[in-house]
């Protein structure tokens, strides 16, 4: 089969690479459809993750066809159309009992601070992602779900990280009827953090990036009020200015990692990988937002330390949440939604790239070209 | 204002929300989002037909954290660990905690040796790396770089010309201090 393969920092190729085997007897083997490139797998391009090996194979948002199953498979049929989160768990641990399914202990031998994700390094469990014509998928009695015949393709493939994540940030943030609502981050999970803040009752929402285009999307797509960063001098004390001196009740983190505006942060983590991620976006939320207020982090960050402003969160008296996201929890609510037209997902996405041009939808993604939001990979056999 | 108990008029009115923005409030009860309460126990909820799953069988000695008392049941099997930065790994895994900051400095370590070692190594076949092709660069061309950059007010664009030096600086000092060292174990023979 054509695989994406990671070839070292900001280097991928497309390589034949055997169909994936049935490993356990929950195993499925599922064709891939669709997968989309995460903004996360950038930290994972730039070679911010520890233990992302060469010759790993990304991808944790992708859909598919049934193609093989274990023998213990009861859920899913040959040729069943299928949507998979990006977390990989066994659904009875003392987490995922509990509905922490992105802090499944039973799947990942690497790491136990985190649980195991498609494609997303041998941190998170060592498992080959969905940028390729074929992907394993353990657990499959757990984890997929058969998309319903109402939902196309580029929708379905937002539903299996972007868009649950954004929705699970507002969660997060415990939102109240009339709160201020403040999004670092106008990327897909961003944009859909700041469309959720509303279903669930905010009275303004501010999304903050330094992207024009996206912005835009940000006014148009998610009704928020844009503010660019780079356009003043202190964001955070615009932001104050805006609230009349209060902040805002919650602020959301949808940047992670590689947040710049601060220069030294930026070059420390991103550029040195000193830091287990650039908490510029992060250190923003803990000034921007009023006291006893929430920040809720979705951004992606690394395993190491970050020079993270925690006195001010404290002095505070922030309530600070986070996670990554338990998709599956999401879904039927979520679809809901759908039907009833408050999201259309696949409105966010910008373009479709084959598969064996991934390494060029890399670079423009990374480097921000062409007005791109968010890029699909498409595998030839699916095109 | 924040100098006295109400809340400052910084947000619309609901009814007005309501009216323009579709969906307004379909989550206002925290009773309908499905994340809260964090969370509720409900083993069956996923579909898992087992209290404990069968174990995959494990094919070469598994890294694992030593924070894991026992192997878990499923695990990823691409890129078994191999050559130096398979040992710098393995090495990480075995002696320090997911707690200790040298767990994590070796295995970036290791990332970095694995891509030196996969470079020299395809050297040697058919298909050898290729920077032009795998960097994607030729999107620069295609996907309108220059447009994409120039005049947008852009943060990451304002440091585009140190970001070389930086990323280079580790390399350079790196291949000095080892030019160094190597000079003075020559001259000590």
């Amino acid at each position: 089969m054509r695989a994406m393969v990671y070839r070292g920092p900001y280097r991928v190729r497309v390589e034949e690479k055997d169909i994936p085997a049935i490993e356990h007897p929950n195993d499925a083997i599922v064709r891939v459809t669709r997968a989309a490139i995460c903004g996360s797998d950038l930290h994972l391009y730039h070679g911010m993750m520890p233990d992302t090996r060469v010759g790993h194979t990304f991808g944790h948002e992708f859909i598919g066809e049934v193609h093989r199953v274990g023998p213990s498979v009861q859920n899913l049929q040959l040729g069943d159309r299928v949507m998979v989160p990006f977390n990989v768990f066994c659904g009875t641990c003392y987490f995922c009992a509990r509905g922490l399914y992105s802090n499944c202990h039973n799947v990942n031998p690497n790491a136990t601070a985190v649980g195991g994700i498609y494609g997303y390094s041998h941190t998170c469990g060592g498992y080959d992602g969905g940028q390729a014509e074929y992907v394993r998928v353990p657990f499959a009695d757990v984890g997929p779900a058969v998309i319903p015949e109402w939902m196309d393709d580029d929708d379905a493939v937002l539903c299996t990280d972007a868009l649950p994540t954004g929705y699970f940030g507002a969660q997060l943030g415990d939102i109240a009827e009339g709160d201020v609502v403040v999004v670092y981050g106008a990327g897909p999970v961003g944009l859909f953090a700041a469309r959720s803040a509303w279903l669930m009752g905010a009275g303004r929402v501010i999304v903050v990036d330094h992207l024009d285009y996206r912005l835009e999307k940000a006014r148009e797509f998610a009704h928020a009020e844009p503010i660019s960063f780079t356009e003043h001098a202190d964001v955070v004390r615009h932001l104050k200015h805006l609230t009349d001196g209060l902040g805002a009740d919650v602020v959301i983190d949808a940047v992670g990692a590689e947040a710049d505006g601060n220069l030294l942060q930026h070059v420390t983590s991103a550029k040195l990988k000193l830091q287990g991620g650039s908490p510029v976006a992060l250190n923003w939320a803990i000034d921007t937002v009023r006291k006893g207020g929430t920040v809720s982090v979705i951004g992606a960050y690394g395993p190491l330390f970050s020079a993270v402003k925690f006195g001010d969160a404290m002095n505070k008296g922030l309530t600070l949440r986070m996670n990554q996201c338990p998709v599956k929890r999401q879904w039927p609510r979520l679809f809901e939604h759908i039907r009833n037209g408050y999201f259309k997902p696949s409105d966010v996405i910008t373009h479709h790239v084959p598969l064996e041009h991934i390494a060029e939808g890399y670079h423009m993604f990374s480097a921000k070209l062409d007005n791109c939001i968010k890029p699909i990979v498409v595998p030839t056999a699916a095109a | 204002m924040t100098y006295t108990p109400d809340k400052p008029a910084i947000a619309a009115r609901s009814d007005e929300l309501r009216a323009r923005i579709p969906g307004w409030g379909a989550d206002l009860d925290p009773a309908d989002r499905p994340s809260v309460p964090r969370e509720r126990f409900d083993p069956s909820f996923a579909g898992a037909h087992w209290e404990y799953p069968e174990q995959q069988p494990e094919k070469w000695p598994r890294e694992r954290s030593v924070e894991h008392t026992q192997l878990p049941p499923v695990f990823g099997t691409a890129q078994p660990p191999k050559g130096l930065s398979g040992a710098i790994r393995k090495y990480a895994y075995a002696k320090y905690s997911e707690g200790q900051a040298a767990h994590w400095l070796l295995l970036i370590a290791g990332d970095r040796v694995d891509a030196l070692e996969s470079g020299v190594r395809s050297m040697l076949t058919l298909h050898p790396d290729n920077p032009i092709t795998e960097t994607g660069v030729v999107a620069e061309v295609k996907r309108h770089g220059l447009r994409s950059r120039l005049g947008r007010n852009r943060a990451d664009v304002k440091h585009h010309w140190m970001d070389p030096f930086i990323v280079g600086a580790p390399w350079i000092a790196g291949g000095a201090a080892a030019y160094l060292f190597l000079r003075r174990v020559g001259r000590r023979r």
